[in-house]
């Protein structure tokens, strides 16, 4: 199959000079850039890159009659050539390890690589999640002590450790509020979600059984206090507010909004998506929160991993913590003897626990690359981290602001993202156009079109791994894209023109899904 | 600090430009009262590599790795070889340090191992269409009760106590807070998997049927027969699969009936990490179902030169386009597992899969048999794959915490996993795969001559 050379070139015949560093090529690869088939085109049922025993036809079976009489269809490739093709797909990826990845809200720092060493020691690699607990006392510990931080470092009094992922955690917190509202026999049926919420939220509600309504944001890009006060009232379960929130700004008033909530009966959930601008600095639980989860894969430096896994352990205050998940862990104040407490043992102590969230402890396999994060940057590196990532972005703000709308610029200075608008830009240029052009720059684009309560919003957020030397080299690019974007480029359009692919079309994909490859029908 | 590029000159020309005197000015937004003046309290200060990885060692010492062991726990998680590729390949930065892949033209490598996936696992379990990857088995069960109740318009979710009960407890304390009502009653420690009894309980208000294949116990229920009962009263068929490993011995579940497969696919490229990260998988037999499916979705299209591509598709399900109104509010999954899956099912393929499952199963019966013959042992299970049940003449839990002194992991007491079960307690659940060596086998079963009959004897 060949689908590649399109031009109507053939194969064989003199090229012009002045085509030359455009012409086709007969394999459709660019040198480095190549291309690469499906396995269901590479591979047969009959490759295999492993070596096993032969199976014996005859062997005894205990299957009964369900001994699988279909084929399953499932190519096989040799090592050598899953190596080639998994190396050449990933040579189409953008990835931190490559630049500068400044998606807001998504704190794409630099992944260490000691987390990945560590994570693959025998002792936590290898260790099965129901061995008795006298064999897993190591992972007891890991987990013992990274709760320690997190709960110091938030100053919270529990936390809830087996959530997957942020929406997971999510859910968790509104699950410990709505089971402590159920204890006190208070049902309420609403939750409270600003318009700039990232769409976890009202998701995360929505699944639990709430009914989701919308906060009003000021023209400062803040919570309006008072239009919640006013919403405020016994009906209302809960609000969830992201801080710092997802324009950039910290929210000022988060302590009056807790005290609003908690004197009208409710609880409050604080997104920690961007907990990053603040670790080490405030603490959600001065700041009167009751749950907030703490995506481990951004603010603590576990690898995103091209869409997970994450891990998203949620802090509880002392009026959630008894309702927390099981599993949990408990410490002997004197003996320091580290307690698993699970269904079998969990018995009248814990009557508030509303259950399991998921199978086994959580992500183990992430709270030892945290845990190592956490360690390696100390109190003094933590709090640096936050203030770089802060630092990093005003630099960023200040850079731009002059060239791109920054709507809250004159609102103070951001936390650890900056957001800009598409006001200026020509008619029929885009933000979606300015982010394709950014690609052809060498960066991954940033954030797009969120939050929603700014126009063709651009969300930046550089993180505190990010040198000088490449923020600088990212503004160059900003400035030129921006005034590009201005001027109405026509090419600007078009791009990205240096990627591995155009423009994809999206619309045919979701007019006419095709999910799974099926046989090559075309040729 | 090594993660940390700026220098002290950085930082200032930096908020020269800014107009701010110090770092800690930009945080004035923060009310004075609340703003920590120095590092955290009782935190070390910034380590070396080497102090840092000698802490994280000694912890990781605590901890009997299964490879120091005669190893025989599963129950949902399960230890198989993982080839050196597959680590290999996902320690490549471009997988490792990628994001969700929200812009195709940069992003092919993941987007199209998706699809790669995608396919890889609809083929597995017999399904039409199969999803980018859930958390976990357990998670992506209860995703299935939705989406089943979303079709079905029904609320009465009836769940074989066959069914891990790991994956039985997140639906309870999802139903706690939603209008489902799981209908759930523990298994019988009986060689029969209570087919019949199962189907005795579907009435017309079942919006769907959980039933995990093989069972908790090992044993294999006869999807077909209970799917056309589930399909009589217009219900939906959802079938758990913990172990994708049998997949290669036993018929796909979408051959059989099933409406929704999910399950876990850890055995497959991910290793054991004390319970996760792991890989939910989600696949449907009927295509017209997916706009009700949860997660994200990996499609082909063709880019504007005319180039076969993939992009991220139907996100108008998802979370961050339909917020409130969306079919879960999942959206970080487990892309990286899906990838050490992916490459691993590749480099099995069907041959590779066929041969793994014939191996596993072969040495579960030599097992099975051996064990068998041990005074006070005897087998349940009259079916299984690579796991099954003995049933011993007292409480296992005790049995198993004493043989794991030894350096014998004998397996997961059902007593642990079946608090309160009664007959369940003296029931142990036993794995064993291609990891498994015939002396461990031998291991395990002297021990439990010698553990029991040290125990009678005291």
């Amino acid at each position: 199959m060949n689908k590649m050379n399109q031009s109507g070139w053939k194969p064989g015949t003199p090229v012009a000079a002045d085509d030359a560093a455009h012409h086709p090529t007969v394999t459709g690869n660019k040198a480095l850039m190549l291309e690469e088939r499906l396995i269901f085109e590479l591979g047969t049922r009959e490759t295999c890159g492993l070596d096993l025993p032969e199976p014996d036809t005859d062997a005894p079976s205990r299957l009964g009659k369900f001994a699988r009489k279909q084929p399953i269809d499932l190519p096989g490739l040799s090592e050598p050539e899953t190596v080639r093709h998994y190396t050449r797909l990933s040579r189409q990826n953008y990835a931190i390890d490559l630049g500068l990845f400044p998606l807001g809200s998504c704190t794409m720092k630099h992944n260490p690589r000691l987390n990945e060493k560590v994570a693959r020691m025998p002792g936590f690699a290898d260790v099965h999640p129901l061995q008795p607990v006298d064999t897993i006392k190591g992972a007891l510990g890991v987990i013992d002590e990274l709760s320690h931080w997190l709960i110091e470092l938030t100053g919270m009094s529990a936390v809830a450790m087996s959530p997957k992922a942020g929406a997971h955690g999510e859910l968790c917190g509104i699950l410990c509020i709505r089971a402590a509202l159920e204890a006190r026999g208070d049902a309420r049926k609403v939750v409270l979600v600003p318009e700039s919420a990232h769409g976890t939220n009202p998701a995360t509600a929505a699944f639990a059984g709430y009914e989701v309504e919308d906060i009003p944001a000021g023209k400062d890009g803040r919570v309006d206090l008072e239009a919640l006060k006013a919403r405020l009232g016994p009906d209302v379960a809960g609000v969830m507010i992201t801080n710092p929130n997802t324009c950039g700004l910290f929210e000022r008033d988060m302590k009056a909004i807790s005290d609003a909530v908690h004197a009208a009966g409710g609880l409050v959930y604080c997104d920690g998506a961007n907990f990053n601008a603040i670790m080490g600095r405030v603490r959600p639980g001065d700041l009167g929160v009751d749950a907030m989860h703490i995506n481990l894969h951004k603010t603590f430096s576990t690898p995103h991993g091209g869409g997970g896994p994450g891990s998203g352990p949620v802090v509880l205050s002392a009026a959630l913590a008894p309702f927390a998940p099981l599993p949990f862990i408990t410490k002997d104040a004197d003996s320091g003897e580290i307690h698993l407490i699970e269904e079998e043992n969990v018995g009248d102590e814990f009557p508030g626990s509303f259950g399991r969230m998921t199978a086994f402890h959580g992500q183990m396999g992430m709270f030892t690359r945290a845990l190592t994060y956490i360690l390696s940057h100390g109190a003094d590196g933590i709090r640096q981290a936050s203030g770089d990532a802060v630092l990093n972005a005003n630099y960023l703000l200040r850079s731009l602001d002059d060239v791109l709308d920054a709507p809250f610029g004159d609102a103070g200075h951001c936390m650890h993202e900056a957001l800009f608008s598409d006001q200026g830009f020509a008619e029929g240029t885009s933000t979606l156009d300015l982010a394709k052009g950014l690609i052809d720059e060498g960066f991954h684009p940033m954030t797009m079109y969120f939050p929603l309560v700014v126009h063709g919003a651009m969300l930046v957020e550089p993180t505190e791994t990010e040198s000088k030397a490449a923020l600088d080299q990212f503004t160059t690019a900003m400035r030129s894209l921006a005034e590009r974007a201005k001027a109405g480029d026509e090419t600007l359009k078009t791009a990205p023109h240096h990627a591995p692919r155009a423009r994809l079309d999206e619309a045919q994909a979701a007019r006419k899904p095709v999910l799974a490859w099926q046989g090559d029908k075309e040729d | 600090m090594r993660y940390l590029p700026l220098t002290d000159i950085d930082r200032g020309a930096m908020l020269e430009k800014i107009g701010a005197p110090s770092v800690d000015a930009l945080f004035d937004d923060v009310p004075s009262e609340h703003y920590l003046d120095g590092p955290v309290e009782g935190l070390a200060l910034h380590a070396s590599e080497m102090a840092v990885e000698k802490h994280m060692r000694r912890l990781s010492k605590q901890n009997v790795a299964a490879a120091d062991a005669a190893f025989f726990c599963g129950a949902g998680a399960y230890r198989h070889h993982v080839p050196a590729t597959v680590d290999h390949i996902i320690q490549r930065g471009e997988f490792l340090t990628a994001y969700t892949p929200y812009q195709p033209e940069i992003a092919q490598g993941t987007l199209q191992m998706l699809f790669e996936f995608q396919t890889q696992v609809a083929r597995l379990y017999g399904c039409a269409v199969a999803n980018a990857s859930m958390y976990d088995g357990s998670t992506a069960c209860w995703e299935a009760i939705v989406m089943a109740a979303r079709l079905t318009k029904r609320h009465r979710i009836l769940m074989s106590g066959g069914v891990h009960p790991h994956y039985v407890s997140v639906a309870q304390t999802m139903a706690r807070f939603t209008p489902e009502h799981v209908d759930y009653d523990l298994p019988a420690l009986d060689a029969n998997p209570g087919d019949e009894a199962l189907i005795a309980r579907i009435d017309d208000e079942t919006s769907c049927v959980v039933v995990q294949y093989p069972d908790i116990m090992g044993r294999i229920p006869d999807l077909q027969r209970i799917a056309d009962a589930v399909h009589d009263k217009g219900a939906l068929m959802i079938v758990v699969n913990t172990e994708p490993v049998a997949l290669g011995a036993l018929e796909a579940p979408g051959n059989l009936g099933a409406d929704i497969v999910v399950g876990e696919g850890q055995s497959i490229g991910v290793g054991l990490q004390f319970g996760g990260p792991y890989l939910g998988l989600f696949a449907i037999t009927n295509p017209k179902h997916v706009r009700q499916m949860p997660g994200r979705l990996c499609g082909e299209t063709v880019d504007a030169d005319g180039k076969r591509g993939f992009v991220l598709t139907l996100s108008t399900r998802e979370q961050h386009i339909r917020r409130e109104k969306a079919t879960s509010n999942i959206c970080t999954n487990s892309g990286l597992c899906a990838l050490a899956f992916s490459v691993h099912m590749t480099l099995l393929g069907e041959k590779g899969l066929t041969a793994l499952a014939a191996e596993n199963h072969r040495l579960a019966i030599l097992a099975a048999d051996r064990l068998a013959k041990v005074p006070g042992v005897s087998v349940l299970n009259d079916t299984f794959f690579n796991e099954f049940t003995v049933v011993l003449d007292r409480e296992t839990r005790p049995v198993v915490r004493d043989l794991a002194h030894n350096g014998v992991l004998a397996g997961v007491s059902l007593g642990r996993l079946f608090p309160g079960g009664d007959e369940l307690e003296n029931g142990l659940l036993v794995t064993v795969t291609e990891t498994n060596t015939e002396d461990d086998i031998e291991a395990l079963a002297t021990a439990l001559e010698e553990g029991l009959g040290a125990e009678e004897m005291a």
